[in-house]
């Protein structure tokens, strides 16, 4: 039995050296921008930039909306199909990983055609109308991730006596969602939020493509033009992110009313 | 007119019809029990009266009004499922409270709503809890609390104790029947457990393949079943495959023994085929005099039980069974000894419908 051991630390090691190397020989870079000694004058350059404000915020905030809209057309979607139309699931859970398919390029070219300003519906027309366009490109993409979570916490849920319970108690359509299914899956709802946010944040193609301000064309912009900010920002791109697993975690072991 | 009155519910899902043709009237205050095996249609029939399930045909009212067509949550019943039903996200307090906040009660009135609902529970201590730190009995009882804290017209309980252990299954069916009586309200229970629905009930509904068998008081259900269904799923019985050879004077012969019912065989004409039903309680070892009935056969099979020995006695075709108690003194009978069992004419219980 001993030697079953073996085999899995030379994968683990292997996998971490893979990983871990490049990440931090990028952060070791990044310190060097003052000649001679470590410092974080390339974190304090990079932050201290009105671009990485304003893009960073800009982001931060379509990824908001992107998480919103995601929930109320998820949550409701991944409810009924569970409770009404069973059968419907596949075609769903289909759809909802085209998107992984489908690269974004694709999508955000369709939209260029369908949207632009000569169209019957110009949402491109005006900065504002792009945002929105923007989000439900992000809320398409991030769907594959949403919806899985949303489904799997239903499933550890027994929605149908749930939601009977709380019909029978008088309870209304709306506020059986909210009241009693949202609160009980919520670890599934913020884990689905964080990776949405993860992808929003990071996000190039579409942003470029529609020409709107957003964190990745500015990561895109500093990485062709400068020589230490750009491995600053990739490490706080990853801190970001680890950020979110991090707290995808965080709320899992924290939930009231479930075992720990 | 009865309180809660099924009239000839149907249901049918897709090719198979779960309920066929149900009629049953409770009256206010009434506990009335479903039973029946599994697949019977005693969960349909009580999802039909909540509103989960629409009836294919027939009506439901309630205090003399229709209630076929209307949606659960206006119906004011309240229900008790098997198991895991609370909602996990909020507190024992918050839960019994759901309810009353969807009615849009004051603050005040819920608090002491709640508070009353604890006590008559008798769990005040659990208030600030969630249900994962509760005991499935106390689970249970706090689901009994919501759905009775809105005042429901009629409460409906399907299968609430089958989740639980043996032992907190018969305290918590004490105190359900308790706060039904306290309480005076209309309540259908439903359970596959004959224990349960006999030391329950002010009324037992016996049903079988979506149709009801039998209707009649927990008395009436074990003493006289009306069918082979009834008395066969409703406690433990013997029966006796015969033919009637003086349907006047009740007399049938099993197995080339003639025994003489008390009760009669109206209708029947001689050399009919029909079944005979005895408990086994109503059967003694040995002969008896006088209009007792006897017949003979060789002892089978031999159950040591402790307090009770239960024997098995087999004459040609038919066998039954019978309990004695158990004397320290006194050897149990063994296999394959002749033994002669008694019984009176008025423990015959004639069954409906053809033996098989
Ligand atoms: N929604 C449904 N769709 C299709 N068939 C159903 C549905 N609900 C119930 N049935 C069928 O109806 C029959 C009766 O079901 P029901 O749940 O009423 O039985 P029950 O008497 O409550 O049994 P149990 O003791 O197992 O709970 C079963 O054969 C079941 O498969
Ligand atoms: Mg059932």
């Amino acid at each position: 039995m001993k030697q079953s051991r073996f085999f899995p630390w030379i994968g683990f090691i292997f996998g971490a050296i893979y990983f871990l190397v490049p990440l931090i020989a990028t952060f070791e870079f990044s310190l060097r921008m003052q000649r001679g000694t470590y410092s974080f004058k390339a974190y304090q350059v990079v932050l201290a930039d009105p671009g990485f404000q304003a893009s960073f915020s800009y982001s931060a905030l379509i990824a908001l909306l992107t998480i919103i809209v995601g929930i109320a057309l998820v949550v409701p979607t991944a409810y009924l199909v569970q409770l009404k139309l069973p059968k419907l699931r596949p075609v769903v859970e289909f759809m909802t990983l085209l998107p992984l398919v489908v690269p974004a390029i694709v999508i955000v070219f369709g939209y260029l055609r369908m949207y632009n300003s000569s169209s019957w519906l110009p949402l491109t027309g005006s900065a504002r109308s792009t945002d929105l366009l923007l989000v439900f490109a992000y809320v398409t993409l991030s769907l594959p991730y949403m919806y899985r979570s949303v489904d799997t916490a239903l499933r550890t849920v027994d929605i149908r006596t749930l939601t009977e319970a709380a019909q029978s108690l008088g309870s209304s359509w709306p506020r059986i969602l909210i009241q009693v299914i949202l609160p009980n899956i919520r670890v599934g709802v913020l884990s689905g939020a964080f990776l949405t946010f993860a992808i929003v944040i990071g996000e190039f193609t579409i942003a470029s493509l529609l020409n709107r301000p957003a964190f990745g064309p500015y990561m895109q912009l500093i990485g062709a033009n400068r020589a230490y900010e750009p491995a600053a920002l990739a490490v706080i791109a990853f801190a970001i992110t680890w950020a979110c697993m991090g707290l995808i975690q965080l709320v899992a072991s924290f939930s009231p009313g479930q075992k720990r | 007119m009865a309180f809660l009155s099924i009239e000839r519910i149907t249901k049918t899902f897709g090719a198979t019809t779960t309920v066929k043709g149900v009629d049953l009237a409770v009256e206010r205050g009434e506990f009335v029990t479903l039973l029946g095996p599994s697949g019977c249609g005693k969960t349909t029939i009580l999802r039909m009266v909540a509103g989960f399930e629409t009836p294919s045909s027939g009506t439901i009212r309630i205090d003399g009004k229709d209630v076929t067509d209307l949606k659960p949550h206006q119906r004011k019943i309240g229900m008790v499922f098997q198991a895991y039903a609370l909602f996990p996200n909020m507190t024992v307090a918050d839960n019994i409270a759901f309810g009353l906040k969807v009615a849009r009660k004051n603050g005040a009135e819920i608090a002491s709503r709640v508070k009353e609902m604890l006590e008559l529970i008798k769990l005040p201590q659990v208030a600030e809890r969630y249900p994962y730190q509760l005991s499935g009995g106390q689970q249970q009882r706090v689901a009994l609390a919501r759905a009775l804290a809105i005042k429901p017209q009629i409460l409906l309980l399907d299968e609430p104790l089958s989740a639980l252990d043996a032992k907190i299954r018969v305290s918590l069916r004490d105190e359900i029947r308790a706060v039904q009586r306290q309480l005076g309200i209309t309540t259908i229970f439903v359970t596959h457990d004959q224990e349960e629905a006999l030391s329950m009930s002010d009324r037992v509904c016996v049903m079988s393949e979506g149709r009801i068998e039998q209707l009649g008081t927990p008395f009436e259900i074990y003493n006289y079943p009306k069918t082979r269904f009834v008395a066969s799923f409703v406690g433990t019985l013997n029966i006796l495959s015969g033919r009637v050879s003086d349907g006047a004077e009740g007399r049938i012969v099993v197995d080339g023994q003639e025994i003489v019912t008390s009760r009669g065989l109206n209708g029947a004409s001689t050399g009919d085929a029909l079944a005979v039903a005895l408990r086994p309680e109503a059967l003694s070892i040995g002969r008896a005099n006088g209009s007792s009935n006897n017949l003979e056969g060789t002892i089978d099979e031999v159950h040591f039980l402790g307090s009770v020995v239960r024997i098995r006695v087999r004459f040609k075709e038919s066998a039954v069974s019978l309990d004695t108690f158990n004397r320290p003194n006194a050897a149990p009978p063994e296999r394959g000894q002749p033994i002669t069992v008694n019984f009176g004419r008025e423990d015959i219980l004639v069954l409906e419908g053809a033996p098989n």
